[in-house]
């Protein structure tokens, strides 16, 4: 008994810091999904985009001398997130521009189609194979809490909850109290009046499409800091279970996907440090299809009847 | 111009920083390190392919803007019949002489109808976008994998419970339709795949894991085996049965006629059910769910079946499959598979019969040919995808809606 307050602390930090994760890529789903009402499903390629560009920016700081390690992080950070946004404009005025107005499948096929593109674009590039990412931070914090077993909170895990922390609340106060954060809010409710007042809808559709992209880069070069390893197919998994995390918290709500991103991370952990571990994903696909089942609306999510 | 100019240039040099850390610097592996290597050539045939394109689209624009050069006529009832026509004679032509190399491309071309012809009951008329296709194809392999090693079923005994194995996971499967949006279905199907992928896997006391089950046999001819020995003492085989000398190419054309039966047979259906009232219903649906149930159209009931009966055909196919291969492994059944089925259905036109069965052999064309193709073959698929969608989202092949005409003079006023 005395090994299990320690154990569990272990996997509650473990579960916070991938929960992290899943939150940050869960905001660009729920936000695009809450303006356009499409399911991006390339985000998560987008994702690995910026995995990768972050660790060929942390490879290039290196190649010409290196400097201060937060110097190092924080710059691959903001290259990753620049690029990766780019990403995100780029597919949204090629993919899914010309489809507005379109049925339904439509844009749902071309984003289908952009997704198995990334991937294997990526994996024509770099290579569809693992790529080793060397660890810049090193070690943790370690302490007892009773019993033999040392709880570890190490610095990459705790770089990953604080970055998504201040993220967050950056976040939260820009889509309350900016113009755009205001337009983008007034558009997920109403995009025809919004335009007829003259908010310029494309120019937010844009945006909620860079943004999403800014945060999954982030979160894309933190978590191969935590995993050490990255390779093009971890979009397809981490974009599924963001997904999951999404509608957990109620597909549409920003605070939602927060939530529901470190809830997901928490229970897939905990489903792995206590039941097998092979079948994690099976828990976290388990999850969303028994959430879509008895609870579409999730924890934060509004009820909207569909309207002729 | 000036302003077509300044947009070319923005976009060519996007696409240069986009291209930049993806391809032009290359993540080398030294030791415990990373190094970097430089690749230019990539990222300037891109930007100038990328700049051009840009300059040209207000022109390309402007001259097919109303034209209907780019689009094939849809056919006419007749037209189709005579094109199903000659599709079966030159399915039967290939049968009598082609090499066993293509028949054995022609039975994976076969298994594709059928898989593209059930994916098109549930995308094409019902509007559903299944993603996780695969996993019923896996269902129907495995039945007939496992019946066989467990229980000494053959291939025609395991059929039917394959199917109905694979209808049944359909029919499960389905009740989320009940409460679900489309693309939430698309989703949940994907996620479902992805388990039935990852079980199949890991339950390796029954599955195999990822070896999968091996020797399965092929199918009997009306009980007799087309193998060299009989397997039971005493039995007779069909060469003996027939006086003919034996070939293993006989298995190969056995095999191949035993798709075309059943990619007639999921034909016959799908024509069938695009004339039935339920088929009419699900187009009904497909276009406007609200509308259809003030009409006093149940859409529940509606997808369910339209679920099941995709999953039976693809049950089909995957006995077919594990029949042609002799083994199953979790690999034959990936997200990718489900990825080329939708393919398949998408270039031929979501609903179209024609233009689904064309669709699936260009497909199997295309998976083929290999070489060098290969690995860039699923970046095509996926452009495919997005370029089909924002060119011509009804496809190649469009069906024109099945009406009756009244010739002008029949009508007494």
């Amino acid at each position: 008994m005395s090994e299990f307050i320690p154990q569990f602390t272990q996997q509650l930090i473990n579960g916070l810091s991938v929960g992290a994760i899943y939150a940050l890529i869960a905001i660009g789903y729920t936000m695009v999904y809450g303006i356009v009402g499409m399911i991006n499903f390339a985000h998560g390629e987008i994702y690995m985009i910026g995995a990768y560009v972050g660790l060929v920016a942390l490879t290039a700081f290196a190649a010409v001398g290196g400097g201060p390690l937060p110097l190092m992080l924080a710059g691959a950070l903001i290259l990753s997130a620049v690029i990766t946004g780019i990403y995100g404009y780029a597919v949204e005025q090629v993919a899914y521009k010309p489809l507005r107005g379109a049925p339904r499948l439509v844009p749902l096929i071309s984003a289908l189609g952009v997704s198995v593109f990334l991937t294997n674009y990526v994996g024509l590039g770099q290579g569809a194979r693992d790529v080793a990412v060397p660890a810049l931070l090193y070690g943790g914090w370690s302490f007892n809490m009773g019993g033999t077993f040392a709880v570890n909170f190490s610095y990459s895990r705790m770089l990953i909850i604080f970055v998504t922390v201040i993220l967050m609340i950056g976040l939260t106060l820009f889509i309350k109290h900016s113009r755009l954060g205001q337009a983008c809010r007034a558009c997920s409710q109403d995009m025809a009046m919004a335009n007829l007042l003259g908010i310029d809808t494309n120019k937010v559709i844009s945006f909620t499409f860079i943004l999403g992209a800014v945060l999954a880069a982030v979160g894309g070069v933190l978590i191969g800091q935590a995993t050490g390893k990255i390779n093009p197919f971890i979009g397809f998994i981490f974009g599924l279970k963001a997904f999951t995390a999404a509608v957990l918290g109620g597909i549409g709500s920003i605070p939602g996907a927060m939530l529901g991103g470190f809830l997901l991370g928490l229970v897939e952990t905990f489903a792995q440090g206590y039941l097998l571990s092979e079948y994690k994903d099976v828990v976290s696909f388990g999850l969303l299809i028994l959430v879509l089942l008895f609870w579409p609306t999730g924890l934060l999510g509004k009820n909207t009847m569909e309207k002729v | 111009m000036q302003e077509n100019i300044k947009s070319a240039l923005i976009a060519a040099v996007l696409t240069a920083i986009m291209m930049l850390p993806i391809f032009g610097m290359h993540l080398e592996q030294e030791g415990l390190n990373l190094g970097l290597s430089y690749h230019w050539k990539w990222i300037v045939i891109a930007c100038s392919a990328v700049f051009c394109a840009q300059l040209a689209r207000p022109y390309v624009m402007k001259a097919f803007s109303g034209s209907s050069l780019l689009s094939l006529p849809a056919l006419n009832p007749n037209q189709q019949r005579v094109a199903f026509g000659v599709l079966l004679v030159a399915a039967l032509a290939l049968a009598a002489f082609g090499s066993r190399a293509d028949i054995s491309i022609g039975q994976l071309a076969m298994i594709y109808i059928i898989l593209a012809l059930g994916l098109n009951i549930v995308v094409g008329f019902a509007g559903l976008l299944n993603l996780g296709y695969a996993g019923f194809y896996a269902i129907g392999g495995y039945t007939f994998a496992l019946l066989n090693r467990d229980l000494g079923f053959g291939f025609w005994q395991s059929l039917p419970f394959a199917a109905g194995l694979a209808a049944l996971f359909g029919l499960v499967l389905g009740f989320p339709v009940l409460r679900l949006r489309g693309d939430y279905l698309a989703i949940v199907t994907l996620g479902f795949g992805e388990i039935i992928r990852i079980l199949a896997r890991n339950l390796t006391d029954l599955t195999g894991g990822p070896d999968g089950i091996s020797s399965i046999p092929k199918p009997t001819v009306f009980g007799y085996e087309m193998a060299r020995r009989a397997s039971e003492e005493g039995a007779q085989t069909f060469h003996q049965m027939m006086g003919w000398a034996y070939n293993t190419s006989h298995m190969e054309v056995y095999l191949y006629l035993i798709g075309i039966v059943f990619a007639i047979g999921a034909i016959a259906i799908s024509v069938r059910l695009s004339r039935m009232p339920m088929g009419r219903a699900l187009e009904a649906m497909r276009e406007d769910e609200i509308a259809c149930r003030s009409l006093g159209i149940n859409p529940t009931g509606l997808k369910l079946a339209a679920f099941t009966l995709g999953a039976m055909f693809a049950g089909i196919a995957g006995s077919l499959f594990a029949a042609r291969q002799g083994l199953v492994n979790p690999e034959s059944f990936s997200f990718v598979e489900s990825v080329f089925i939708l393919v398949a259905v998408v270039v031929g036109g979501m609903g179209s019969l024609l233009g689904v069965i064309v669709g699936a052999i260009l497909i199997v064309c295309l998976l083929s040919m290999g070489s060098d193709l290969a690995e860039y073959r699923m970046l095509y698929f996926g452009l495919i995808l997005v370029v089909m969608m924002i060119w011509r989202p009804q496809g190649l092949l469009p069906v024109g809606r099945r009406h009756v005409e009244v010739a002008p003079g029949e009508v007494s006023s």
